[in-house]
């Protein structure tokens, strides 16, 4: 007996080790292609096939890289001030960040979007948001600036834009917080009762892109979070999803999760337009400012406004609809055809897909569920086309192949999910590295994806790259989808937080270049064209100077009579007129930026001068050979010193 | 009782010093973006993370899926353990004294039924925890429940949870293997000793 025990004990031991050993965790591998690197590789001297565009996120800026090598090109400041470029503190861009709250330095800059023809990027302008203080800019593709920044009345905190419709008539906007409308002081408790959202349509002028707020849609004080556009049949149709449909305003991680369903908003805009032509809209006073850079001075322009239009839903019958949406959706994406609008519930267990047929079918057979203030919910089950089932968690955005596939992001289990818009099954998937928010696929967004790549935008790199103190880079991977299977091809750090990206195909761009400024074109109300005209003029206790840059010397370089308590102006006009010849301009102790200049233009930056000495600047761009002689000085005097003032070109 | 019998038994009673000093059981999880891992160790009377923050880390997470606060200072279960294992310990040192064979048949299996129930309280623990969720929780998947397993690997979410026994456990276990092993060399040398 005994021993029949101790040959059980040991088969016991024996068999719980051979578990212990085979159930242990296996290491996970990464999974990238083989040939990868021929597939991302550019060799040296080569052009990439695509620019892409991705926006900074907390940065403020758009970087500019080349697919697929991940090459960094360009960072082009937009919402934040740029003491490198002077943008922000010259005197031409300063007024570029002004707002109705004054001069905001900073923004969080999150969706890039291109101007379309036809639903297809034209490679004219790149529009992006401001997320915090409520702003859309435009940046020009012939020279890579911002060149005009509108300020959005009504709103706080622009999240669901600028998401154009399929020829660039608007971009959108939606504000993520609501407020009362007019901002006003009431207790926060009563959200509910006053705050509501408004919804931007911004005209933009398809010749020079001029932007101007068309009307606004007042919604119910929800939280506006992405956008997109219809093409095609939905084409004057945008679609906005929201959360917080619970109204609300504490703890809203808690609160604002707790309805199984909230919306996606469908709003005619072809209808708005109508009701906007029959005046059906209330007149709002609210401030906003309107920047540009005025395409002859190349000095921007800020004008202040007050006055918008504001469509009610309750007033304006058939303009706005809720489609019901699985758990705070995030996304809203429609497909290439403009049939299918993919909801990305953040905490849903399904992938909706809704139908645009079946939408406006539920429409004309009144399939309305219930109303929220004069806006009809339709029934879930009519305008249903399909659910991915068992996507993985968190989906977030969806974009799409040419090949009627499409690809969403899933943040919480950290991959992207390739399904197919015929049968809204899951077909392959592969993690990310790691916290994907954003993908994209070259056109994705468009009627005709263009992108053999998916092109993830992580929030978090961990240990992905060598580490640098506790901030580590956000970073973007590339993966090939022209096979039935994803592959990982290339990782790259980003500069921001990279929300969302735009490629654009180089043809489209490359040979629209503006190489320099034209010294003719140059209006410039502080230009100076030759060295001859180079001077100082005093005005009171402002002094402008009047000078000249050129391989490797300043005109004036020598300035004497400055004084103490003097408000210098420093116009240098670059005389190059040739490409990729920027002079630079700094002086000693300038607690404003430097001047970097392109070749014909002008650029003024401010000096206070507070003590009395000799005070050097010089170019610093590295231009030439002896850019290191470029140099000049200041001489400042006390303020009631008898110093005349005077110069040498 | 035999020398050699003696001395193995001797080696299983210091083995258990070892669970005061290590880890007794180790429940880690893996998720894409925690490639360093996160785990909770469960100590003879505290609860410790894999690395120092890892507890605080975890009690984050589990408030999306609107889980109680894990705090290792309420469970009693943890309190009463290192007596537990004191008394197991002093009760083979008066085994050894007495020099009664018989009595390593009963410690190893009061040992025995203390481990089980040891183990069964860890899985009602979690099922305490991995249920009992808050209904206003912001992530609610119907059916789904974050129940760790007790010895094994199980999908929560995104996270991947192992539950193994750790160094204390793993002593603990060779403890009883130890404690057999010294009856059998008895009994095998009175086999020898008959032919």
């Amino acid at each position: 007996m005994k021993r029949v025990l101790w040959l059980f004990g040991a088969v016991v031991i024996v068999t719980s080790m051979i578990i212990l050993i085979t159930a242990c965790p296996s290491t996970k591998k990464d999974g990238v292609a083989s040939d990868a690197a021929s597939k991302v590789y550019v060799a040296p001297g080569e052009y990439d096939e695509l620019y892409g565009f991705f926006s900074g996120g907390f940065s403020g800026q758009i970087s500019v890289y080349g697919l697929p090598s991940g090459r960094l090109f360009r960072v082009i400041p937009v919402f934040s001030v740029d003491p490198e470029k002077g943008y922000g503190f010259n005197e031409e861009t300063k007024a570029m960040l002004n707002t109705s709250h004054g001069f905001v330095p900073w923004d969080d800059a999150h969706h890039p979007e291109y101007s379309m023809k036809a639903g297809m990027p034209d490679g004219k302008w790149v529009f992006i948001n401001g997320n915090n203080t409520p702003r859309i800019a435009r940046i020009d593709l012939t020279t890579f600036r911002t060149t005009e920044i509108i300020e959005l009345p009504n709103s706080a905190g622009n999240h669901s834009s600028p998401f154009g419709t399929e020829n660039t008539e608007y971009v959108v906007a939606g504000t993520r917080f609501s407020v009362p409308i007019p901002n006003e002081d009431v207790e926060i408790s009563k959200y509910a009762e006053k705050f509501k959202g408004a919804l931007s349509f911004i005209k933009v002028d398809p010749n020079n892109g001029s932007m101007d707020i068309a009307f606004q849609i007042l919604m119910p004080g929800f939280n506006y979070d992405l956008s997109r556009s219809g093409k095609g049949k939905s084409h004057g149709w945008s679609f906005f999803s929201m959360y917080n449909t619970e109204q609300a305003s504490t703890m809203l991680e808690v609160n604002a999760s707790q309805n199984d369903k909230d919306f996606i908003a469908a709003i005619n805009w072809k209808k708005a337009e109508e009701y906007v032509k029959q005046g059906k809209f209330k007149e709002f006073t609210s401030s906003y400012v309107h920047n540009y850079i005025d395409p002859n001075t190349h000095m921007a322009v800020s004008e202040k406004r007050n006055k918008v239009k504001v469509l009610i839903p309750s007033e304006c019958p058939g303009l706005v609809y809720f489609i019901p949406t699985p758990k705070s959706p995030h996304g809203c994406d429609v497909d290439p055809t403009g049939e299918f609008i993919v909801g990305g519930g953040k905490l849903a267990t399904v992938i909706p897909v809704f139908s645009f047929d079946k939408m406006i079918k539920a429409i004309g057979a009144n399939k309305v569920d219930k109303v929220i203030d004069g806006i009809p919910v339709l029934n879930y089950q009519s305008v249903i086309a399909g659910e991915v089932e068992k996507p993985g968690l968190g989906p977030l955005h969806t974009e799409f192949d040419a090949n009627g596939f499409a690809y969403t992001s899933m943040f919480v289990s950290s991959e992207i999910v390739k399904w197919s818009l015929k049968d809204f099954k899951v077909k392959d998937r592969i993690p990310t590295y790691y916290s994907i928010g954003h993908l994209m696929i070259p056109g994705g967004n468009t009627v005709k994806p263009y992108g053999k790549y998916v092109i993830a935008l992580n929030k978090i790199t961990k240990d992905r790259y060598l580490p640098t103190g506790p901030e580590l880079c956000q970073s973007a991977q590339l993966f090939d989808i022209s096979g039935d299977k994803m592959k990982l091809l290339l990782d790259f750090p980003t500069i921001g937080e990279p929300h969302y990206a735009l490629a654009i195909p180089a043809s489209l761009i490359k040979e629209q270049q503006l190489q320099f400024y034209k010294m003719e074109e140059n209006k410039n109300p502080y230009r100076t064209i030759k060295e001859a005209d180079a001077k100082v003029v005093r005005e009171g206790n402002v002094v402008h100077v009047y000078m000249t840059s050129i391989r490797s010397h300043f005109k004036p370089d020598n300035i004497e009579g400055v004084k103490v308590g003097d408000e210098v102006y420093f116009h240098v006009t670059n005389l190059e007129q040739d490409w990729d010849v920027p002079h630079g301009f700094a002086v000693m102790g300038n607690t404003n930026s430097e001047l970097l200049i392109m070749p014909g233009e002008t650029n003024t930056i401010k000096w206070m001068p507070k003590e009395v000495g000799i005070f050097p600047f010089y170019c610093s761009d590295f231009c030439s050979a002896l850019h290191q002689e470029m140099q000049g000085y200041v001489r400042v005097s006390p303020a009631n010193s008898k110093t005349k003032l005077s110069w040498n070109n | 009782m035999k020398p050699k019998t003696k001395i193995l038994f001797s080696c299983s009673i210091l083995l258990l010093i070892l669970m005061y000093f290590f880890p007794i059981w180790s429940i880690s999880l893996e998720a894409p973006q925690y490639p360093e891992g996160l785990g909770l160790y469960i100590n003879i009377s505290s609860m410790t993370g894999h690395k120092t923050h890892d507890l605080n880390s975890i009690n984050n997470l589990n408030h999306y899926i609107g889980m109680k606060v894990i705090k290792p200072e309420s469970i009693n279960e943890l309190k009463i353990m290192p007596f537990v294992i004191g008394f197991m310990m002093l009760f083979g040192v008066i085994i050894l004294l007495i020099n009664k064979k018989k009595l390593i048949w009963v410690w190893i299996i009061i040992f025995m039924i203390i481990s089980f129930i040891g183990l069964y309280d860890f899985y009602l623990w979690g099922y305490d925890y991995g249920h009992n969720l808050d209904p206003k929780a912001i992530i609610k998947i119907p059916g789904m429940f974050y129940q760790p397993p007790v010895l094994g690997t199980k999908q929560l979410l995104n996270f991947t949870a192992h539950s193994y026994p750790s160094k204390g456990g793993i002593a603990a276990f060779l403890s009883i293997v130890i404690a057999f092993i010294g009856i059998g060399v008895d009994k095998r040398k009175k086999r020898k000793d008959k032919i």
